[in-house]
This record gives C-alpha cells, sequence and structure tokens, in this order.
C-alpha cells in the first residue's frame, strides 16, 4: 500500500515524499538556520517543557490525587511514609526490609544500589556474613537470597513471601501471637503477579507492619 | 529459569508484534505527510509553530541544508540546557534551594540530553531543580528522539526516491514527529504511570516520620516524575528523575507499569522497520530487518536470563534457587517485584535499544549477565535501536551486507533498486568504523592513567576494566545505562564522556545524511535475476551475520579481558 494511493492533499504535494512530483525550490540560507533553530527550541521548550508537564500535573491531581502526591501514609495526622518505599525496620517486633544501599540506609533523597561486582570480596564476605547470622539463630534453615542482597533503589518496599513466612518465627515470638496467625496475615497481604503473569509475588513490608499492629498493640 | 520468565517473555513479544503494524503505518502517515485523525487538534498548532519560527513548510532541504539544520538546533538547544543548568539558583520551581551545576557537570548532562543518551554523571535529587528537569533535561527528551527519527526517515526517503536533490524539511519533520507522535504518546502513557502509582506533583520534598523510630525522619523526594517518565522511556532516552531510574518504585511502581515501560522503548524502533517497508514500497524488506532485530534480542534475552538465575558459586547457607515464594538467582541490586526474568528482559530492551533506563543495577549483574548489555550497545544499537537511530543504523548494516553479498557473486550490488556504489560504502563504513574508535581509544587512555581512570573505580579485577569499557561504550552508543558504581562525576570522566557522547551521536549522524542524499540523486534500476533479495531468510541471516561480525571481530578481544575472564575467574574460586 503507497501513500499516494491516498486522498491528495496540498502538502502532499509539497512534500512529494515519493519522489514523483518534481522537487521545490530549495531556500534554508545559513542565517535563517541558525535564527529558526533558536526559535524553535525557545517555542517548544515551552509547550515541552512547561506546558505538558503543567497539563499532566492538572489532570493528575483531579484523577489520582492520592497517587500523584506520592501514595503517602498518614497517622495521627502525621505523613508516616509512603506505600511504595522501604523505610527502616530493625526491632524484633516487626518485618524487615531488605538491607538498602540507598544514603546511610532507606534515604529517599540517595536512591540506588551498592554496584558491587558478583566477583568482588567485599559483596561475598558482606552475604556470607548475613547468612551466618542469620544461621546461627535459624540453625539448617537455607536463607531466603533477597533478604541479604540489596536492592537496586534501596527503597524496594517488598520481599518476597519466602523471606516473609522466614521471619514469622520471630514476630510470632515476641508479640505472643501464634505463627499461625502470622502466616495468615503474610497470605493476607502477598501480592499475586499483575494479572496472573507478570513480575513476582510479593509482600509490602509497610503495609504488612501496620497490619501487625492493628492485631497486637 | 522458569516457564513464567519464559511466558513473560512470549507475552512481551506478542503485544510488540502486535503493535507493529499499526504503529510503522502511523508514523509513515504523520512523516508522509498524510492526514491522519489527529489533524482537526493538531494541524493549528503545527502552522502556529511554523509561522513563529519562520519555517517555509513547502521547500525541503538537500542533505548538507539537513545536515546543518540538524547540527545547529542541536548545537542551540545544548546551549540553552547548559545555561538552565547553570542558573538553576536563581531560576523559579526549585524549592529545595538546589545549588547552580557545576561547568564540567553542566557540560556533561547538556552535551549527554543533547545526544539523547542520557548518561547522569549526578544523583537528580540532590542536583536538579524541578526547572532543568523539566526545561532543561525533559525537552531534549522530545527533542532528542524526534532528531533520531527524522534523520530515518529522511535515510528512508532517500532510498525511495530517485534522481531527487532532497531528502525533506528538517523543522517539518521535528514539528510533526513531536506533535503528533511523542506528544500525544507522553500525555497518554504519563497518566497511565500515575494510575500505576508514579507521582506527578510541585510539591517540597516530604518529611516522613517513620513508623518504628518516628523521630528518625525519613525526606521524600518527589517531582513531576511522571510526565518526565513517559518521555524518557517512549524517546528511549532512559535519563531517571530519581538516581536509582526505573529501579525506583516512584518511577516504575508494579510489574505492570514495568511491562508499559520496556514495550514503550521498543514500541516506535519497532513500528519503524514497518515504515521502512511501507515507504520504500516492499513490506517484505521492513519484515526481514525485524526479524533480525527480533532473533538477536530473544538470543540477549536468552543469555541474560540464565546467567541471572544462576546461584552465586561462593556464597553457602541460603536458598538462590527458584521457589514459589522467591524468584532465587542474582537478586543483588534487583527489585523483588521485577524478580529476574523482568529484570534480565528490561536490562537487554534497554541496551538494545539505545534507551539506557535501568530497572536494576547492571554493575551487580553476573559477569555473563553485565556483558549481554554491554555487548547490546557494542553491536550498535541496531536491535530494534534507539527511536531512528536503531533503524539508520541497522540500514548501515543492511547496506554491508548487500555490498558484502554483491562481492560474493561478483556484481554491483543493488539495494531496493539503488547502485550501491563507493560513496555509499565508504559513507557506510565510515559509521561502523567511528564507533570503536571512539570507544577503544577514549577507554585505553583512561585505563591506563591510575589517577584520572582508575581513581574512579568501585570494584576491583578485570570487573573494573568493564566498568571504563561501559562507560564509554554507553556515551558513544548514546545509550546512557552505566555500570554505575565508577564515579563518573569527576572533571575529566565528565569532560571526556561529553566529548564522547556528541562524536557518538553527531559524527555518525552525519555519513547516514550523506548516504540519504547520495542515494536519493540516484536513478533507479529495475531488479534482474541478479539482484539479491532483502525480503527473505536469506537476506536476515546474512544481515544478523554481519552486525554480530562487526561487533565480535572489533570488540571482542576487549570482552575477553573484561567480562569473560571475570566469569571464569570467578567459577575457578577467585574473587577480588
Amino acid at each position: 500500500m503507497h501513500a499516494t494511493t491516498a486522498a491528495v492533499s496540498e502538502k502532499e504535494e509539497s512534500l512529494h515524499f515519493d519522489g514523483a512530483v518534481p522537487p521545490a525550490p530549495q531556500s534554508e540560507a545559513v542565517h535563517s538556520i541558525w535564527k529558526t533553530s533558536i526559535l524553535f527550541t525557545l517555542v517548544t521548550a515551552v509547550l515541552l517543557g512547561i506546558g505538558y508537564p503543567l497539563v499532566i500535573t492538572g489532570i493528575a491531581a483531579v484523577l489520582f490525587p492520592h497517587k500523584a502526591a506520592g501514595s503517602l501514609i498518614m497517622k495521627d495526622g502525621q505523613v508516616i511514609g509512603s506505600e511504595l518505599l522501604a523505610q527502616s525496620f530493625t526491632s524484633d517486633r516487626y518485618f524487615h526490609p531488605r538491607p538498602s544501599a540507598a544514603g546511610n540506609g532507606y534515604d529517599a533523597t540517595a536512591s540506588g544500589g551498592t554496584n558491587l561486582a558478583q566477583s568482588n570480596a567485599k559483596l561475598v564476605q558482606r552475604i556470607q556474613g548475613d547468612i551466618d547470622k542469620l544461621q546461627a539463630l535459624n540453625p539448617g534453615k537455607p536463607v531466603p537470597i533477597d533478604m541479604v542482597t540489596t536492592s537496586g533503589s534501596g527503597l524496594d518496599p517488598d520481599i518476597t513471601p519466602d523471606n516473609a513466612y522466614y521471619q514469622a518465627p520471630r514476630i510470632a515470638k515476641t508479640r505472643n501471637l501464634t505463627e499461625e496467625q502470622v502466616r495468615t496475615l503474610i497470605a493476607q497481604h502477598t501480592t499475586g503477579r499483575d494479572l496472573g503473569l507478570l513480575g513476582e509475588p510479593r509482600v509490602n513490608v509497610l503495609a504488612l507492619n501496620l497490619a501487625l499492629d492493628q492485631i497486637s498493640k | 529459569m522458569s516457564a513464567n520468565g519464559w511466558l513473560q517473555f512470549a507475552a512481551y513479544s506478542i503485544v510488540l508484534l502486535l503493535t507493529v503494524r499499526p504503529m510503522g503505518t502511523y508514523l509513515a502517515r504523520v512523516l508522509g505527510g498524510e492526514r491522519t485523525w489527529l489533524d482537526p487538534v493538531l494541524r493549528p498548532f503545527e502552522r502556529l509553530i511554523y509561522k513563529l519560527c519562520l519555517v517555509n513548510a513547502k521547500s525541503e532541504m538537500n542533505w548538507r541544508q539537513y545536515a546543518f539544520a540538524m547540527l545547529g538546533f542541536s548545537a542551540v538547544s545544548l546551549v540553552v540546557t547548559y545555561a538552565i543548568e547553570r542558573l538553576q539558583n536563581l531560576l523559579p520551581l526549585n524549592p529545595q534551594g538546589l545549588a547552580a551545576v557545576g561547568p564540567d557537570l553542566a557540560w556533561n548532562t547538556a552535551a549527554s540530553f543533547t545526544t539523547n543518551t542520557n548518561w547522569q554523571s549526578y544523583t537528580p535529587e540532590t542536583t536538579m531543580s524541578y526547572l532543568t528537569e523539566m526545561a532543561g533535561l525533559a525537552t531534549h527528551n522530545f527533542w532528542s528522539a524526534a532528531v533520531g527519527i527524522v534523520v530515518a526517515v529522511a535515510l528512508i526517503r532517500g532510498i525511495k526516491r530517485t534522481k531527487c536533490p532532497t531528502i525533506g524539511n528538517f523543522w517539518v519533520d521535528m514539528t510533526r514527529t513531536t506533535l503528533w507522535v511523542l506528544l500525544p504518546g507522553s500525555v497518554i502513557y504519563a497518566l497511565l504511570l500515575v494510575a500505576q502509582g508514579v507521582p506527578q506533583n510541585f510539591s517540597h520534598y516530604t518529611v516522613a516520620h517513620p513508623l518504628e523510630q518516628p523521630a528518625q525522619t525519613q525526606t521524600i523526594g518527589q517531582g513531576p516524575v511522571a510526565s518526565q517518565e513517559a518521555i524518557k522511556m517512549l524517546g528511549t532516552n532512559g535519563g531517571g528523575f530519581f538516581n536509582a531510574n526505573s529501579a525506583h518504585p516512584y518511577e516504575n511502581p508494579t510489574p505492570f507499569s514495568n511491562f508499559l515501560q520496556i514495550l514503550s522503548i521498543f514500541i516506535i524502533p519497532a513500528g519503524l522497520t514497518y515504515t521502512l517497508g511501507r515507504m520504500t514500497g516492499s513490506p517484505g524488506h521492513g519484515w526481514a530487518v525485524f526479524a533480525a532485530m527480533f532473533v538477536l534480542f530473544a538470543a540477549g534475552f536468552t543469555v541474560s536470563y540464565w546467567a541471572e538465575s544462576q546461584p552465586h558459586p561462593l556464597i553457602h547457607g541460603a536458598q538462590q534457587s527458584r521457589t514459589a515464594g522467591a524468584s532465587g538467582g542474582n537478586t543483588e541490586g534487583k527489585e523483588v517485584r521485577n524478580g529476574i526474568a523482568e529484570s534480565a528482559l528490561f536490562a537487554t530492551i534497554t541496551t538494545d535499544a539505545s534507551c539506557g533506563a535501568v530497572n536494576g543495577m547492571h554493575d551487580s549483574f553476573t559477569a555473563l549477565g553485565g556483558m549481554v548489555p554491554l555487548t547490546n550497545i557494542m553491536l550498535g544499537e541496531v536491535v530494534f535501536g534507539g527511536v531512528g537511530s536503531g533503524l539508520y543504523g541497522m540500514l548501515i548494516f543492511v547496506v554491508l551486507a548487500v555490498f558484502i553479498a554483491g562481492l560474493m557473486v561478483g556484481r554491483t550490488p543493488e539495494y531496493l533498486g539503488k547502485k550501491i556504489e563507493a560513496y555509499d560504502v565508504k559513507m557506510s563504513m565510515l559509521y561502523a568504523l567511528i564507533f570503536p574508535l571512539i570507544i577503544l581509544s577514549i577507554t585505553a587512555v583512561f585505563v591506563l592513567s591510575p589517577n584520572i581512570g582508575l581513581s574512579s573505580l568501585n570494584n576491583p579485577g578485570p570487573h573494573g576494566l568493564t566498568e571504563i569499557l561501559y562507560a564509554f561504550t554507553s556515551g558513544a552508543g548514546n545509550n546512557g545505562s552505566a555500570f554505575a558504581g565508577l564515579n563518573a562525576n569527576t572533571w575529566w570522566y565528565n569532560v571526556m564522556l561529553g566529548w564522547d557522547m556528541l562524536c557518538g551521536r553527531l559524527l555518525m549522524m552525519i555519513p547516514v545524511i550523506a548516504l540519504a542524499g547520495n542515494l536519493a540523486q540516484k536513478k533507479s534500476v529495475p531488479p534482474s535475476p541478479g539482484t539479491f533479495p532483502v525480503n527473505n531468510a536469506l537476506f536476515t541471516t546474512l544481515l544478523i551475520g554481519v552486525v554480530l561480525l562487526l561487533g565480535a571481530l572489533t570488540f571482542f578481544p576487549a570482552l575477553s579481558l573484561g567480562p569473560i575472564l571475570e566469569h571464569l575467574q570467578l567459577h575457578a574460586g577467585q574473587l577480588f
């Protein structure tokens, strides 16, 4: 199917892109190229750099106010964090997120990973050290690998279901819950693959810990 | 590896395939000046832009004028971005009160965004104001993408036209690409991203009081993220609003948003193969090129997915293989929601194209898994490739493939009715040689300099070589992804990477435009029994062979000292 079969407009004639129409006279002297370069940069910068983001901001604020504002979670009139970002949990009473290399840990203005290579002794020593500590507390239980590896952003809000279940006995003990209760809670807060296909099953740590506080203060 | 991972790859491939024809047809209509359903809305804006910018839409340019307009526009827009960065402390929309960007970093960043590279030596959250992000950087995401597309279309016109001195009007092509393709696509896409959870606001950074220790506050960087994220992916730019790029949950919050992102990287480059077939009147040729790209894409994903699924050989006591409740494999630098398959897929796609966004840290990939992105860039990013640049890069290889086929049978090679002669092959070889020349020579200098090169390394051993090699390959390839442990925010790296990117973009575009001009003025010869057909499996195979041969011959020695050596030594028990 060829373009010339479509309705011929004045524009098509002038562009003669199929090569059948004789070329129009060439203009565009050198100085006009500079002038047009400057004008085109400024005009489109206003359209694309100011107009476009402002329009999107306006529409987003109407259609998705919570998400456009960063999916923040309020508690007692205070922002406690974002649904989408990991925050530090260290006590035995809470599920722990993955270790973080963002700033000094979970710094949401300095996202990033360790960027350590698989062949870097520093990385292997760190991971093996963390595994050995966990193994000393839970002998014989293989440690889910996401528990001892940092994420790409340092703000990964999720852990794998394996990781959550691994932590369940500790939570049950410190909160005087049965392990079954904790496991049920994890199952309730496990998100499956998107559309049943994409990504991996995951557990949002902050949501899980908030739910944990609900059933046991 | 798992059935689910392969299913995700299959689903992606099918959806991509379904977009090729509609996207390619639409692009051909827009760049051919045909009527589209958006005309009633957009024609008034188009005319207004021509009027304001003194564009005579009816005149056309020869290849020199076209190239000069491209260079002039690139120079002006580079200077504007440099100025905004240097003056951001005095300009509005800087709620965090960020200081002016230093001269070497501002140069590097301006060059980076002008060339569609989006290499980032800086941490955006604490360096760039909202105005700089929007007006200084996101604008280039539109412009540089449009420049890539219009150069590819100029080359297609050159192939199609006969005895014609001109190859189109740069300003008309830029305007139509922006208004008809990039802007409407970004509007819809940005809103889809907000629906998935990507923020879009102009607020101060939020101070949160975490659940466990409210006193240890967490400052949450935000901003107009979604609007920038959309064009970042659609224009194969890749420059993140945040340091962690698409690994950051604010840029890429769900596996579904991740799917949209990888789809949006390939949607225009894949569609352009159909545009090629449609505009040259040989749809079979477009599909043959598509097939060559797809085979190379599938091969890259297979290697990367396999390598990233492997357990670390020297770590014990961990569950590293796949279970029902965890993806296993190499999870350092990867996000749980994406897992191994989506991370390997993203890394393959972002470097097949010249995108350079990352959803996991390539530096922490396994040696072979990280070699896939590096190799993809070294092949010239012709596996779908950057918007426009992927197609014109692949067409250079097509010219070389046709030339080699011609040599085999001892006839003057022809390509879609055009005789391929000395000038055309010279321009193609120029394109093919500039790229490795820049990369290998600059890398060699930095590797040999302990003070300016090696002092920035994050990893010792062969991986260190790979970090430097990756940086200059990514720069010249206008990719922008990184082995990000390398501290590139030094005077020497900033300045040299700036030149690396400019040479890799502009020096390589000029031979392409020259080739377009030369082909356009040739007469057409009817096909004869000796004509090498460019629409069948034999052609596809030859094309893949030429791409691999040029890439492998040039870069294999460097790869063998970097990732290959690292892999062998690690599996022999050696750490660094």
